[in-house]
C-alpha cells in the first residue's frame, strides 16, 4: 500500500503552532463526552415520562406519549440535526439573535444536545413502557389495594421495578447516544470524529487519525458497559426474574 | 453380530460423569426398553449412537460401523437409524409430505415421484395418509408422533431409537403411539426405547435396561426384570412407576 | 416570514435523482446485509474457534464506532485497497456513492448478524437433532431447515431494522454523497432556502417511515408459524 505512515504524528504540532495533535483529539473526546452527557440527562428524564405516561388509562396522555415517540423515530437523526440548528432558530427569533451573537460552538452544542436528548427520549420512553407492560397486573393492584394513589404506585413500586429489567436496553441506548454525538459534526461541532478527519485533512495521516478516534469510542462504550453492568449489580433484588437470569 | 452395540461408554459433560462405563447390546429384531428415573444418562445414551451426542470413551458398534471411526460418513450412518423424538420435531415449515420427502431426496438421493411414493405408503400404515397436505401446526401431538415415526422409517432403517416418545403427550392419545410402535416391533424391527410405558415393554419389549445415575444397573430379559429384578433401586423404581 | 415552497416543486427532479439513490443504496445495503450478516452469524454460532473468534470480533467492532466514523474510514480504505489489488499507481477514484455502497453492506452485516444468530439460537435445538438424525448435513440442516424458520421468525425484526437503514443512509452527507438529504441540502444552500427544504426533508420521511413500520406491525400478525 502506498501510504506514508506515521504513528509520532500525534506528537506534532499544528500549523499555527502551539498545540500538540493529540491535544486536539483530546478536545473533540471532551465535547464529545460533554455533549453525551448532557443528552443523556434530557433522555432520561424526558424518557421516563413520556414512557411513563403511555402505561396510563388517559387517553390524551397517550396520544401525545405515541405521537412524541414516532414523531422522533421516523425522521433521520442527521435531519433532525439540521431542523434544530437552520430550522428551529427561524421560528423563534430570539433564539435566533442569541445564536448569531455568540461563538457558534454554544449554539452548536445547544442544537446538538437538545436534538440527540430528544431523538433518545423516544427509544427510552418506549425501554420505559416496554418494561412497565412486562410486570404483573397484580403488581399495580396489590398497590392499589393498599390505597396508594396512581403517582404512589408509579413512584415506589412500578418504576422501580421497570428500571431494573431495562437496565440492558438502557445500557444499549446509552452507547447508541454516545456514538450518535458524531453526528453534530455536520453542524461544525467539533467532536472526537470532526477533530479525527480534520487531523486527516491536515497530515494525510488519516489511518493514525481514525485509529486513535475508532480505540477511544471502543474504550467508551466498554467502560459504559462496564458502569451499566455493575448499576445493574448494585440494584439487583434477589429472585426478581429478569435480573442476573440466563 | 448385534445390531448396536455398547462397549464401556463413558461420557462427561466438563468435570460431570453423564455416563459411566455402559455396556451392552440390541440384536437384530430385538426390542429393548431403556428406563430409569430422569438424569440416569438414558436420553443421553440414546443420542450416542447416531452421534447426537458424542462420547469420550469406549467403543459404539452400530450394524458393523463403529460410530466413533475416523472414516464413518455420518450422514450416511444416521440415515440408516431412525429417530423419534419426545417434541416430535417435525419442521414446522413445511408440510407432512415435504417432512417425509426431505432427507430421501437430499441424503438418500431419491427422486421426488419416488419419495412421495415412498412417503405416501408410509402415511397410510400409521394412519396419516387424510392429512398429508398438511402442515404440522394443524395436527394434535399424537399425530404429529405418528408423521415423525413415518418420518423416520422413510429411510429404510436398520434400526429405530425413541426417545421419550409420548412422555410430551395428553393421555388420550398415547395409545395411537403406542399401537404404531407395537405393529413395528411385531414386524421385527431393531428398537431402542427410552419410555416410561412399562405396559409397552411388558407386552413386545425382549430386554428392559434400568439405568441410574448414567450406570447401567440392571441388564435383563423382560421376564425376569418385571418378576424379580436384582437390584434395589430397579425394585424401588418399579414399584413407584407400576403403581398408578 | 415569508417562506417559498415553490422551490420544492422546481428543484423535484433534482430531489428525486437523490431520492433514487437513497433507496438504491437501501436496497443493496439490506440485501448484501443480510446475506454476509448471516454468514456472519453461522460464523459465529459455528465451534470452528479463529471463525468464531474472527466474525465477533468484526461485529462487535462494527457495533462500538459510530457510523459516521465507519464511513470514514471506507471513503479513505477503498481506493487505497483497490490500488494494491491492482497494482494501480495511483488510488482509484470510486466516488462517495459507490463506497457508500460497500460501508454500507459491511455496517449492517453487522446488525443483521446479531438479528440472525438470535433467530437462529431461539429455533429448539430438537429441530437440529432431528435433522441430523435424519442423515442431512450441516450445510443442508441450515439451508432446509434451520435459516428458513429463522428468516421467518425475525421477519417483523429485519424489516424494521431495513427501515433504520433508510434513514441511515442519509449520513452519507458527511462524504458529500447525493442522497435525498444531500440533494435537498444542496439546493438549500444554493438558493438559501434551508426551512422550506429541510422541512420537506423531514415532513417525507416522516410519512415514508411512519407508514413503513404501520405495514410492519400490521405483517408481524400475519406470518407466525405456528408451532
Amino acid at each position: 500500500m502506498n501510504y506514508n505512515w506515521n504513528w509520532g504524528v500525534f506528537f506534532q504540532e499544528t500549523p499555527e503552532g502551539g498545540t500538540f495533535y493529540w491535544e486536539i483529539l483530546v478536545s473533540g473526546l471532551g465535547w464529545t463526552l460533554a455533549v453525551s452527557v448532557a443528552a443523556w440527562l434530557i433522555a432520561m428524564i424526558a424518557g421516563s415520562v413520556i414512557g411513563t405516561i403511555r402505561t396510563t388509562e388517559n387517553r390524551w396522555l397517550n396520544i401525545l406519549g405515541h405521537s412524541w415517540v414516532e414523531l422522533f423515530r421516523n425522521i433521520p437523526l442527521l435531519v433532525q440535526m439540521f431542523l434544530w440548528y437552520f430550522v428551529i432558530p427561524e421560528f423563534v427569533p430570539p433564539l435566533k439573535r442569541w445564536m448569531v451573537s455568540t461563538d457558534p460552538i454554544y449554539a452548536q452544542f445547544i442544537s446538538a444536545v437538545f436534538c440527540l436528548g430528544l431523538f433518545t427520549s423516544a427509544r427510552i420512553a418506549e425501554q420505559v413502557r416496554a418494561g412497565i407492560q412486562s410486570l404483573p397486573r397484580g403488581q399495580r393492584l396489590a398497590s392499589m389495594a393498599l390505597g396508594l394513589t396512581p403517582v404512589q404506585t408509579y413512584r415506589h413500586v412500578l418504576l422501580p421495578e421497570a428500571f431494573r429489567i431495562i437496565i440492558p436496553p438502557l445500557t444499549s441506548e446509552t452507547m447508541n447516544l454516545i456514538k450518535n454525538s458524531s453526528i453534530a459534526l455536520t453542524i461544525g461541532l467539533a467532536e472526537l470524529t470532526f477533530r479525527a478527519r480534520e487531523l486527516g485533512e491536515y497530515t494525510f495521516n488519516f489511518f493514525e487519525a481514525f485509529t486513535a478516534a475508532t480505540i477511544v469510542y471502543i474504550i467508551i462504550s466498554m467502560s459504559a458497559n462496564r458502569v451499566m453492568a455493575k448499576v445493574e449489580k448494585k440494584v439487583a433484588v434477589p429472585g426478581l426474574i429478569a435480573v442476573g437470569g440466563k | 453380530m448385534p445390531m448396536i452395540e455398547f462397549n464401556n461408554v463413558s461420557k462427561w459433560y466438563g468435570h460431570f460423569q453423564v455416563l459411566k462405563d455402559c455396556t451392552t447390546k440390541v440384536e437384530k429384531g430385538e426390542v429393548v426398553v431403556v428406563c430409569g428415573p430422569s438424569g440416569s444418562g438414558k436420553s443421553t445414551l440414546i443420542k450416542c449412537v447416531n452421534a447426537l451426542e458424542p462420547f469420550q470413551q469406549g467403543e459404539i458398534v452400530v450394524n458393523g460401523q463403529a460410530v466413533n471411526a475416523a472414516t464413518t460418513q455420518l450422514p450416511q450412518l444416521r440415515a440408516k437409524i431412525g429417530m423419534v423424538f419426545q417434541h416430535f420435531e417435525l419442521f414446522p415449515h413445511m408440510n407432512v409430505t415435504e417432512n417425509l420427502n426431505l432427507a430421501q431426496m437430499k441424503v438418500l438421493g431419491r427422486s421426488l415421484d419416488e419419495a412421495t411414493t415412498k412417503s405416501q405408503g408410509l402415511l397410510k400404515r400409521v394412519g396419516m395418509i387424510d392429512h398429508a397436505q398438511k402442515f404440522p401446526g394443524q395436527l394434535s401431538g399424537g399425530q404429529q408422533q405418528r408423521i415423525a415415526i413415518a418420518r423416520g422409517l422413510a429411510m429404510d432403517p436398520v434400526a429405530m431409537l425413541f426417545d421419550e416418545p409420548t412422555s410430551a403427550l395428553d393421555p388420550e392419545m398415547i395409545n395411537e403411539v403406542l399401537d404404531v410402535m407395537v405393529e413395528l416391533a411385531q414386524e421385527g424391527m431393531t428398537m431402542m426405547c427410552v419410555t416410561h410405558e412399562m405396559g409397552f415393554a411388558r407386552k413386545v419389549a425382549h430386554r428392559v435396561i434400568f439405568m441410574d445415575r448414567g450406570e447401567i444397573v440392571e441388564d435383563a430379559p423382560k421376564a425376569d426384570f418385571f418378576g424379580t429384578p436384582r437390584s434395589e433401586r430397579a425394585q424401588q423404581f418399579l414399584s413407584k412407576i407400576l403403581h398408578h | 416570514m415569508g417562506f417559498d415552497f415553490s422551490i420544492i416543486t422546481n428543484a423535484l427532479p433534482y430531489l428525486w435523482k437523490g431520492f433514487l439513490y437513497t433507496v438504491e443504496l437501501t436496497a443493496i445495503a439490506s440485501v448484501g446485509g443480510l446475506l454476509f450478516g448471516t454468514l456472519l452469524a453461522l460464523a459465529r454460532l459455528s465451534s470452528i474457534y479463529p471463525l468464531q473468534m474472527a466474525a465477533s470480533a468484526y461485529v462487535n467492532l462494527m457495533r462500538s464506532i459510530p457510523l459516521v466514523l465507519v464511513i470514514f474510514w471506507f471513503f479513505f480504505l477503498v481506493p487505497l485497497i483497490l490500488q494494491s489489488v491492482t497494482g494501480a499507481e495511483r488510488p482509484p477514484q470510486v466516488g462517495a456513492e459507490r463506497t457508500a455502497i460497500i460501508t454500507f453492506i459491511m455496517f449492517e452485516a453487522a446488525y443483521f448478524c446479531e438479528i440472525m444468530r438470535a433467530g437462529i439460537q431461539s429455533i429448539p435445538r430438537g429441530q437440529i437433532w432431528s435433522a441430523y438424525a435424519l442423515g442431512l448435513n450441516y450445510g443442508q440442516t441450515m439451508r432446509l431447515v434451520i435459516l428458513p424458520q429463522a428468516f421467518r421468525n425475525m421477519i417483523p425484526v429485519l424489516l424494521t431494522q431495513t427501515i433504520i437503514l433508510f434513514q441511515d443512509t442519509s449520513l452519507v452527507y458527511v462524504i458529500s454523497a447525493t442522497d435525498f438529504v444531500g440533494a435537498a441540502a444542496k439546493v438549500a444552500q444554493r438558493d438559501s432556502k434551508l426551512v422550506e427544504m429541510y422541512l420537506f426533508v423531514a415532513v417525507v420521511y416522516f410519512v415514508l417511515c411512519f407508514s413503513l413500520s404501520y405495514a410492519v406491525k400490521h405483517l408481524q400478525r400475519k406470518i407466525a408459524i405456528i408451532r
